[in-house]
């Protein structure tokens, strides 16, 4: 059987996981762990089945016809699709046994088997997507994941907030979609068939390319969350269980923008603007992500920014890569779609890791609140160890995973002031890209000292019922796995480069690919080694501390005590305050609400502050505009008359103007 | 056998106005009975020599809208204790001018098709779109939920006359399934009228209007 029949039957193994457990007792844990055994076995499968295709010399491709009226059941694999599988293979399943502990079923009987039944369609739906050759097969896939996802996002669905989130959610795929018919119907009138082949350089117009292009944009924009189109993703990932917020968020929205590397792939190369369209729409949605991200409390609707910020990265990236296929610079296409390939596989891995730890601190505190936590790495210094390590990863810092892939953007983005050896031109705006990549930078790390320090360091803000401890292995076990991931990215880089290479070429010529080598572009073995001398050297400070302090004694006085002889746990800098600065320094896109108690009297009676940062396009403009719509619409109930008659009556006039129509189109 | 078919389809195209003009339900479902058994008899008239088809259609079409459909109606009726007067939504003169003016309408329209030269010489394209509208009007115009019966039958009835051009193309099953369908339908029609009787203690559908949101 070769490799692609084999990512088919892990795609129909996934999708099914959760089935079986549904004809269990609603609080059979054992129900679950059969669910999660079957994950795993699918994406072993699955990975076997990407190993296999991977090992052959070509790509794979299989197209058989079946009883629709329209498109073929078309499959392939090649390396953008190895890419993009290798992360629905691995977080899934790793948030499947992540949740054995997490969402136990006999703690949640009444959506313990829902969640497992949607839970695996999604990772099965994923697999289809990114394998699909045919745009009916693929809208097909897309569908049941977006549904799927719904499902999910609002398993908790007896509170009013998860419903709101879910409809935002719902409401905001379809409109993506929407825009996907109609890009894949204009694409079938161009190349005559459904399938995901080439259009011929010269078929299109560039007015046809722009909104073909744009389709593409926004049709796929929606479910990666690109900035203006994010709307539906703080609130769904805020409100889903962790596990799922990881997948939601580490591999999900991905889709999005595989779909977006997919189009433009096939696409014959686009004019220059859309390429700086797609490097201001990343730079914007990073620096805006990032900060709307320390505006939070939440600690999960941070982490749903941060993905907001990395998406914008990654579709610089692409933008960059752009660019270099319509100037024809290779170096800018394989940085520039290296680094957003690579990006992604990171943010997946540090996402996801950042998701499940988060799901264990709200486990510990009973609030996703961080201006209620505080003090929990005394407690749990496995947890707050690998939340460390995530957060630095996520800042791009080395040695981890996110500053290889966001070194070889600033690579790209300082390339761009140069004339290539090969002759293409420059385009110096680009570089504009590297200070807005170092912008974000500079706000990630920001953001996350503050999610770090109030959730982990200083001392508890509120009485905790149970002492907090680290989770068992089935939950520490996967974040483990996915922190292994996060090092082994940053230490050996040069070892996942050949396949982000071969996938980074589709966007080039036979002879272009050849040319362009990642390795020749960018020192890895360098940023590898580098790398294991920090992480070496951190190790040995670690020690060295360990034994210095096994010789004194020490003290235990509360952290930012700041010499006062009785701290009280208030006396920490909270969330808020630590962000406000930067808050403020955003306030024109930020949109900060605070109610201040207006002090009058000298002797001012209790008043009460608070401040929040809701999302500013959600609260001011979309959810404004569908409340317009909502008042003005109901007028079309004149309609409804609850009359059969009157309904009857529509009809009749409906089939004379269609026949008067007919008859006077007929005469013309 | 030309012009007894248009004699036949004359007849049927008074029975329209007269089912549009009476005040009593029995006498409308009567009508409609008579018109059903008429349009049974209409396959063996188009085609003259009697084909084995034809016949099978005929039989079936006798049996369900002369006997079958009539008894379930006015079994219905007496069941649910109604008043027998039919409640127009627009009076019973305009209605029968409505009708008059659907008539001549379908007449002009037919002339207006592009149809085969074997169609054009009977009535059998106007009567069948007249027919259909008047069934239109009966649906539309009338408040009792029987009287919705009726005017679904003769919207079919005009559907089967229209059906007659293909009587040789279209496959007996085809034919047979319509007739279920109706059967059904009068059947689930029947079942509803005694329920939206018990529910309202009328059968006025304007009462279904309480129902809306």
């Amino acid at each position: 059987m070769t490799g692609l029949w084999l990512i088919v039957v892990a795609a129909a193994v996934l999708a099914f996981s959760g089935l079986p457990a549904c004809f269990f007792s609603r609080r059979s844990c054992a129900a679950q762990r059969l669910s999660a055994a079957l994950m795993i076995l699918g994406s072993a499968i699955g990975g076997y089945g990407v190993f296999l295709s991977l090992s052959a010399p070509q790509n794979e491709a299989v197209s058989l016809p079946w009883t629709l009226p329209w498109g073929r059941f078309s499959i392939g694999l090649d390396a953008l699709s190895a890419v993009f599988l290798i992360p629905i293979l691995l977080v899934p399943m790793l948030g499947a046994i992540y949740g054995l502990g997490y969402w136990r079923q006999a703690d949640h009987p009444d959506n313990g088997r829902g969640l497992g039944l949607f839970y695996g369609l999604l990772a099965g739906a994923m697999l289809m997507v990114v394998v699909a050759r045919d745009s009916v097969l693929l809208l097909m896939a897309w569908e049941v994941m977006a549904v799927s996802a719904f499902f999910l996002a609002t398993t908790e669905n007896e509170n009013a907030a998860v419903r709101r989130a879910g409809w935002i959610y719902l409401v905001a795929t379809h409109s993506g979609t929407l825009c996907l018919f109609a890009l894949f119907v204009l694409l079938k009138k161009i190349t005559g068939s459904f399938a995901l082949s080439a259009v011929e350089t010269g078929a299109l117009s560039p007015t046809l390319t722009t909104i073909l292009f744009l389709l593409t944009l926004i049709g796929f924009g929606f479910k990666a969350g690109v900035m203006p189109l994010h709307v539906w993703l703080p609130g769904a990932h805020a409100n889903a269980p962790s596990h799922v917020s990881a997948v939601m968020s580490g591999v999900m929205l991905k889709m999005g923008i595989y779909g977006i590397v997919r189009l433009i792939a096939l696409l014959p190369p686009l004019e220059t603007w859309h390429g700086g369209l797609l490097l201001a729409l990343g730079a914007g949605a990073g620096i805006l992500g990032i900060a709307f991200a320390i505006g939070q409390s939440d600690i999960k609707r941070l982490l749903a920014y941060s993905s907001i910020e990395n998406i914008g990265i990654i579709v610089m990236g692409i933008g960059l890569a752009s660019l270099g296929r319509t100037l024809h610079r290779a170096d800018f296409v394989v940085l520039g779609l290296g680094g957003a390939l690579l990006h992604l596989w990171n943010h997946s891995l540090f996402k996801s890791l950042l998701f499940l730890n988060s799901g264990v601190v709200i486990h510990a505190t009973h609030t996703r609140e961080m201006n209620r936590m505080g003090g929990l790495a005394r407690h749990m210094p496995v947890t707050s160890t690998l939340f460390l390590l995530g957060a630095v990863a996520i800042c791009a810092l080395p040695p981890f995973n996110g500053f290889v892939s966001e070194w070889l953007m600033y690579l790209g983005f300082f390339g761009s002031l140069q004339v290539s050896a090969s002759g293409g031109a420059a385009w110096p705006t680009a570089a504009l890209g590297a200070i807005a990549l170092a912008a974000i930078g500079a706000l990630a790390l920001a953001c996350f000292v503050n999610a770090l320090s109030t959730t982990f360091l200083g001392v508890s803000r509120q009485p905790l019922a149970h002492e907090p401890h680290d989770p068992d292995l089935s939950q520490l076990g996967p974040m483990l796995l996915l922190a292994a991931g996060c090092t082994i990215v940053g230490c050996a880089p040069q070892y996942v480069m050949p396949l982000i290479q071969q996938a980074a070429s589709q966007w080039l010529d036979a002879d272009a690919a050849s040319a362009a080598s990642l390795l020749s572009y960018v020192p890895l073995r360098w940023i590898g080694g580098i790398a294991l001398v920090l992480l070496g050297a951190a190790g040995i400070g670690f020690l060295l501390l360990r034994l210095r302090l096994r010789t004194r004694s020490v003290c235990g006085v509360g952290t930012w005590s700041c010499g006062y002889a009785r701290p009280t746990s208030r006396m920490q800098y909270t969330s808020t305050s630590f962000g406000q600065m930067i808050v403020a320094l955003f306030a024109w896109a930020l949109w900060p609400q605070t109610k201040a108690p207006k002090i009058q009297a000298p002797l001012p009676s209790a008043g009460f502050f608070s401040t929040t940062v809701p999302d500013t396009l959600l609260d001011h403009f979309v959810l404004p505009f569908f409340r317009w719509t909502g008042r003005l619409l109901p007028r079309l109930r004149l309609l409804q008359q609850g009359r059969v008659q009157i309904y009857l009556l529509y009809i009749v006039v409906m089939v004379l103007l269609l026949l008067i129509w007919e008859t006077i189109g007929n005469k013309s | 056998m030309n012009s007894l078919l248009n004699a036949a389809l004359v007849l049927v195209l008074a029975l329209n106005l007269f089912a549009l003009g009476t005040s009593r339900i029995l006498t409308v479902i009567r009508t409609v009975t008579f018109q059903g058994i008429l349009l049974g008899i209409l396959p063996l008239l188009v085609h003259g020599h009697p084909s084995l088809p034809a016949v099978y259609a005929s039989a079936a079409a006798i049996l369900l809208k002369g006997f079958a459909i009539p008894f379930m109606l006015t079994r219905a009726m007496r069941d649910v204790h109604i008043k027998r007067e039919v409640e127009p939504l627009i009076g019973f003169l305009p209605s029968m001018i409505l009708g008059a003016v659907a008539t001549g309408f379908a007449l002009i329209f037919a002339g207006e098709l592009p149809l085969a030269d074997e169609h054009m010489t009977p009535l059998l394209v106007p009567a069948a779109l007249s027919t259909m509208f008047i069934g239109f009007i009966l649906l539309t115009t009338r408040a009792k939920a029987i009287l919705q019966a009726m005017g679904y039958l003769v919207l079919e009835n005009g559907i089967f006359i229209f059906g007659m051009m293909l009587v040789e193309a279209m496959p007996l099953i085809v034919e047979l399934g319509i007739l279920l369908d109706l059967f059904v339908g009068i059947f689930v029609i029947c079942i509803i009228v005694n329920h939206v009787n018990q529910a309202f203690s009328s059968l006025d559908t304007r009462h279904l209007a309480a129902l809306k949101e």
